[in-house]
């Protein structure tokens, strides 16, 4: 049995009176790259926040290596959907990755040529070098979803948690995130990433989240991500996925 | 007339106006990016009633005594807009606009009533409508000064956590930091700056003094560093000047000549100013269509399609 990266148990979570997470369970392998999927509205983002303590949850417990989350928060690096901030924010590139480092630097002190030259470093292996001191709105959003991925990565974390990274970005920013990604789990760091295209799942991950309201199937993309458990997390609808012209996800045909 | 302009007492009331100038337009940038401009408003008028209510109680006049007044009402004021916004469906603007004219009325009409006890008159509470820079003794001048340095630098100090809590609070809170007390702090320091402004400014118009430096500011720059710098430097002018021309008069009220001058700022900044000014995209937008004109003649030859 491999190490236990994440476990969740029990978790219910709820905006107002709407029941949006109900008896979540779930033990994430150490070292993998897990593709969270399920229709809009499933709760995706609410169970990344209620496991970052970022939404109360009403009831449940959350462990990463076997610890709660407070002890933890500097092992954990959030990538949050990109709408989530305000991109006018009078600042730049490379003033936001720099962010990624503040709980290096410590409360109250200032970020020395050191962290910016780290900074400077994460920005260039996203391919953003050129755009350090461009104003962030003045960035398209996959450029601006590339400072986002810079800023996790200098935080240097075990557990990474990311919303929706390759929502609306173009095929080379995609390359560069995934190969980023790909890397992170080389270096044997957990990768939990909400996905929304059924399409690539197979290629990126290595273990799929099936999620709508409660988790449906949770496992190996090979054994998981199979026809069935699709469409039993999307309500049986899947005629938009082009069923008719070839299969979906190839690699799961049996 | 100038003479007046150089006396101890004037220079001082001038510094501590400039002093919280500067606290406000600080102060005001962190409500610009909180997108709570008009909450400061808010909770200037609900000060109001406070201030009275401290007065009748107390009997006497003593700044520091009326803004202990003046924040618990504005903190009653604050928590009922989180209240109504959280728990009824209400919006929030519509929160700020009923406790802005409930508090407001509710001021007015016990001042109107501390107007008519004995001494009421001579209270000079009146000036808390208006603002009354004048009218503050040493003592006054001495307690707003130090909690106007106080607020600027508790900003100062903490410039990157607010920066992080204003930019990406969810971040903040992974990174460690607390923002149940950044939220706190927040509401603390725009509350002391609120009511350590209304004698000198006035209720009707201490926000203005929160709300159009830094707006000001931003035609000037694109970095949240010199905005806020940009933003206490107009704010501490408006200050000044508004309240050295306003002593040119005697009861002349000090509020609506430091609004004035801040106004003035920000009509020079919306025309002049380096990154957003009305000249700068004026001048950009001809230079570029002058380089595109240039070369329409040749658009002919390189149209695709249907020649
Ligand atoms: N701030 C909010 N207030 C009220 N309801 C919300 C809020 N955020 C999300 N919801 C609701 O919770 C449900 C799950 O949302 P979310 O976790 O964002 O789904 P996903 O990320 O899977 O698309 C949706 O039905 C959404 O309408
Ligand atoms: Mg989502």
């Amino acid at each position: 049995m491999e190490d236990v990266a994440i476990k969740v148990e029990n978790l219910f979570a709820s905006y107002r009176k709407n029941t949006v997470l109900s008896d979540v369970n779930l033990a994430v392998e150490s070292g993998s790259l897990t593709g969270i999927v399920g229709p809009n509205g499933a709760g995706k983002s609410t169970l990344l926040k209620s496991m970052l303590n970022l939404h109360p949850s009403l009831t449940g417990s959350v462990a990463f290596f076997g610890q709660p989350f407070k002890k933890m928060k500097k092992k954990i690096g959030y990538v949050p959907q990109r709408g989530s901030v305000d991109w006018d924010f009078p600042t730049d590139a490379l003033d936001v990755v720099t962010m990624g480092l503040y709980g290096h630097i410590g409360w109250l002190k200032r970020p020395s040529r050191f962290h910016k030259e780290k900074a400077y470093q994460a920005l260039e292996k996203m391919g953003m070098k050129d755009y350090a001191k461009r104003q962030i709105s003045q960035l398209s959003g996959g450029q601006q979803q590339r400072v986002f991925l810079a800023r996790a990565l200098v935080q240097d974390a075990e557990l990474y948690f990311m919303d929706e990274p390759l929502a609306g970005v173009d095929a080379a920013t995609e390359h560069a995130i995934m190969t980023t990604l790909k890397e992170l789990k080389t270096l044997g760091k957990t990768v939990m990433v909400v996905h929304h295209d059924l399409q690539t799942v197979a290629e990126y991950f290595d273990h799929v989240l099936l999620l709508n309201q409660t988790v449906i199937e949770h496992g190996p993309t090979n054994q998981t991500f199979t026809k069935d458990n699709i469409s039993r997390t999307y309500g049986g609808n899947m005629r938009w996925m082009r069923e008719e012209d070839h299969d979906v996800v190839p690699s799961i045909k049996q | 007339m100038w003479s007046h302009l150089l006396s101890s007492n004037t220079q001082w009331v001038l510094a501590s106006t400039m002093v919280l100038g500067i606290a406000a337009g600080t102060v005001g940038c962190l409500a610009y990016w909180k997108r709570q401009s008009l909450m400061s408003d808010a909770l200037a008028h609900a000060a109001l009633p406070g201030v009275v209510i401290a007065f009748l109680l107390l009997g006497e006049k003593n700044l520091f005594v009326l803004i202990t007044g003046a924040s618990i009402s504005a903190l009653i004021g604050a928590y009922f807009i989180e209240w109504v916004r959280s728990s009824t469906r209400i919006t929030e603007d519509t929160a700020m606009g009923m406790v802005l004219s409930i508090f407001y009325g509710l001021g007015i009409m016990l001042l109107t009533i501390a107007n008519r006890t004995a001494g009421g008159n001579q209270s000079g509470l009146d000036s808390f409508i208006f603002g009354q820079a004048a009218s503050m003794v040493q003592s006054d001048v001495l307690t707003m000064f130090i909690l106007a340095l106080l607020v600027i630098f508790i900003v100062g100090v903490g410039f990157k956590e607010w920066k992080i809590y204003l930019f990406d609070p969810s971040f903040a809170k992974g990174a460690g930091l607390s923002i149940k007390g950044m939220n706190g702090l927040y509401t603390a320091i725009l509350v002391t700056t609120i009511v350590i402004g209304i004698q000198a400014v006035g209720v009707i118009l201490i926000a203005a003094l929160l709300i159009i430096p830094p707006v000001s500011a931003l035609y000037w720059t694109h970095a949240f560093r010199w905005m806020v710098c940009l933003s206490a430097i107009f704010g501490g002018l408006a200050g000044v000047l508004g309240t050295a021309i306003s002593a040119l008069g005697s009861g002349w009220p000090t509020g609506p000549f430091i609004v004035i001058v801040g106004s003035c700022l920000f009509i020079l900044s919306l025309i002049f100013g380096k990154e957003r000014g009305l000249l700068i995209t004026f001048l950009q937008f001809k230079r570029q269509k002058q380089l595109i004109d240039n070369n329409k003649d040749l658009s002919h030859y390189r149209t695709k399609g249907v020649k």
